[in-house]
């Protein structure tokens, strides 16, 4: 698995940047978008404006499925924003518009006719600040459910999701209280157990663990690597060690000129911390950065 | 106090911030006082007000006073039809200026795109927040009254002050609306809900407990205004109650206002006892803002 994933954007924009004109041609060293069995979601020729600010510039790597993919980068370098792209939440952003491609299951998600919404019900997020509903544990795990229309035995998903997301012993007792009177990290954990219910194929998950203290982040590390054999999953992440424990493969992006997001390094986690391609790389992983 | 002590003592360099410290004590308990008065002052005027109301009122509060019809022989004269009229126009009211105000908010707030059209639109409902009430009594005598040929009736006197409060009631919940914190909407988006699914599950759950007291505040200041009832057919004296929506009616505030301008003292004081009734309704209506408050944020998890 680790070796089919391909490095980009490696001081080479040929390597991934298509031209315009010729297509998608040339994008294929990156292999070609739907023709891979193992990859969820391939995004190719990215670019993600807010108004006319150039936020991330011709971006392209693969996610392969059941993997984790970490993007790490400097502040500000556009993770969150290619993250929001993949399930496009940035459509919900005033003045925010996306380009290029991003291919799941034989379809461009960014084309117009593809409905954000049924996108989302298939690929899930969550948030760097748990935000559970204002509703019972319950009713949190339960909504997401109820809305995609999966009927059946609601108590019984609600017990497997939060086993899934590795709550139930701490809630069993009182899933009728209110998902807000958990601690941060049990949130955080209901949150997942609330994307898991409404059974998406891919996870995102925006810095998860940032607001949370290290036990808690550690047992969500854990999470994602028992949900991993399920779930293709996609998360941001400032920590480096957290990318360097849970993922398997690793994005790093840096800012280019005019504050623009660029793609340096896409590799398996363990070749780009030990053998980064790229100067920027080398520098960031070693703290040498800005 | 005992912090400043220690600095103080310690060192020349803090003893700068510690007396900076006792100015802005100074300063406060200054504010403290002047925001004291202000409260007195307010308090000592209602309180004379109350007072002078109760003590000319009070002889005239008599069991038949809620349920006799006005007469032109003041101990038999009651406020009946005008408190059945009251609590009609009431429930009118807010059954119109109710869901159509938070529809409206609703597709101000979370649909309408944000343009220099929407926004025209936003200033153009606050001014009319500021138009005189005469002026939608004028309105709902052309619109209701008139072209609908409903009358002077109850429907169009409810209808009239609906509009009068729309503007308010839009208002109050677009800020309720938007204090409802964008996460919400987020983790519900990120679901895969519609627009109409997060705005009906999460954003107007949340936002229900604002638009509840906007809502019910707006009603009890438009329920004292007479001017636009009077255009619609409000009528001073009417000795029976409304039958149904299309009848004429009476409420209280035109009845108080028929009452004080006629020259008996009898009938001054019979008004001053309409005031404590007027005010009883009032204070219903604000307990039922908060009960209803109450019930629907424990709804919510907070
Ligand atoms: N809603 C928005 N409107 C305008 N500009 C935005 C918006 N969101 C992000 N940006 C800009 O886009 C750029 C990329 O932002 P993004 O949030 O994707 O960065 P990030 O890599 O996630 O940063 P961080 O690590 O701090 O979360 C930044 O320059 C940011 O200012
Ligand atoms: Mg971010």
């Amino acid at each position: 698995m680790l070796t089919r994933t391909t490095t980009v954007g490696t001081g080479n924009p040929a390597d991934v940047a298509a031209p315009s004109g010729t297509g998608r041609r040339a994008t294929h060293r990156l292999s070609a978008p739907g023709t891979d069995d193992s990859v969820a979601v391939a995004i190719r020729d990215l670019n993600a404006y807010y108004g006319s600010f150039h936020a991330v510039g011709d971006v392209a790597f693969d996610v392969p499925k059941n993997e984790i993919t970490a993007l790490i980068g400097p502040s500000g370098c556009g993770k969150s924003t290619v993250l929001r792209c993949i399930n496009r939440m940035n459509d919900l952003v005033p003045g925010a518009r996306i380009e290029g491609t991003i291919q799941y299951r034989g379809q461009n998600l960014n084309a117009r006719k593809v409905d954000a919404v049924e996108v989302r019900r298939r690929i899930g997020m969550v948030f760097q600040k748990p935000n559970p509903f204002p509703k019972s544990i319950y009713e949190n795990v339960v909504w997401g459910a109820k809305i995609n229309g999966i009927k059946g035995n609601y108590d019984e998903l609600v017990e497997r999701c939060l086993r899934q997301a590795a709550l139930w012993d701490e809630v069993k007792d009182k899933l009728k209280e209110s998902g807000l009177a958990l601690s941060g990290g049990q949130q955080q954990r209901l949150c997942i157990a609330r994307a898991i219910a409404t059974n998406p194929d891919v996870i995102l998950m925006d810095e998860p663990a940032s607001a949370l203290d290290p036990i808690s982040t550690l047992k969500i590390e854990e999470l994602m690597r028992e949900l991993e054999r399920q779930y293709t999953i996609v998360i941001v992440t400032h920590n480096m060690q957290q990318a360097a424990r849970v993922s398997d493969q690793t994005v790093f992006f840096s800012l280019g000129e005019k504050r623009m997001g660029v793609l340096v390094e896409a590799s398996p986690t363990r070749e780009l911390f030990t053998n980064p391609r790229d100067q920027r790389t080398e520098d960031y992983i070693t703290g040498r950065f800005g | 106090m005992s912090v400043e002590a220690t600095i103080g003592g310690t060192s020349v360099v803090a003893a700068e911030p510690a007396s900076n410290l006792r100015g802005r004590e100074v300063r406060a308990r200054i504010m403290s006082v002047v925001l004291f008065l202000g409260t007195i002052v307010a308090l000592v005027a209602l309180g004379v007000l109350l007072w002078t109301v109760i003590a000319r009122g009070w002889d005239w509060i008599r069991p038949g006073l809620f349920t006799d019809p006005p007469s032109r022989r003041p101990e038999n004269s009651g406020v009946g039809p005008a408190i059945l009229g009251t609590f009609y126009v009431i429930l009118l009211t807010a059954a119109f200026a109710f869901p159509v105000g938070i529809l409206g908010a609703i597709y101000l707030e979370e649909y309408a795109p944000q343009n220099w059209w929407t926004r025209l639109l936003r200033i153009n409902i606050s001014n009319l927040a500021g138009v005189p009430s005469i002026v939608y009594g004028l309105l709902g005598l052309g619109i209701f009254v008139e072209f609908f040929g409903f009358g002077r009736s109850l429907i169009a006197g409810g209808l009239a002050l609906g509009l009068l409060i729309l503007p308010i009631v839009i208002i109050a919940s677009q800020e309720a609306l938007r204090a409802v914190p964008p996460s919400l909407r987020e983790a519900g988006y990120g679901l895969g809900a519609t627009k109409w699914q997060v705005t009906r599950s999460h954003v107007l759950p949340a936002a229900m407990p604002g638009i509840l007291t906007g809502t019910i505040l707006a009603l009890s200041t438009g329920i004292g205004e007479t001017a636009p009832l009077l255009v619609t057919g409000a009528a001073s004296f009417l000795t029976s109650n409304p039958d149904s929506i299309f009848d004429r009616y009476s409420v209280l505030p035109v009845l108080i206002y028929g009452w004080s301008s006629r020259p008996q003292a009898e009938f001054q004081e019979l008004a001053a006892a309409a005031i404590m009734i007027m005010l009883a309704v009032l204070l219903v209506l604000n307990l039922t803002a908060i009960v209803l408050r109450r019930r629907v944020s424990r709804r919510l998890r907070w």
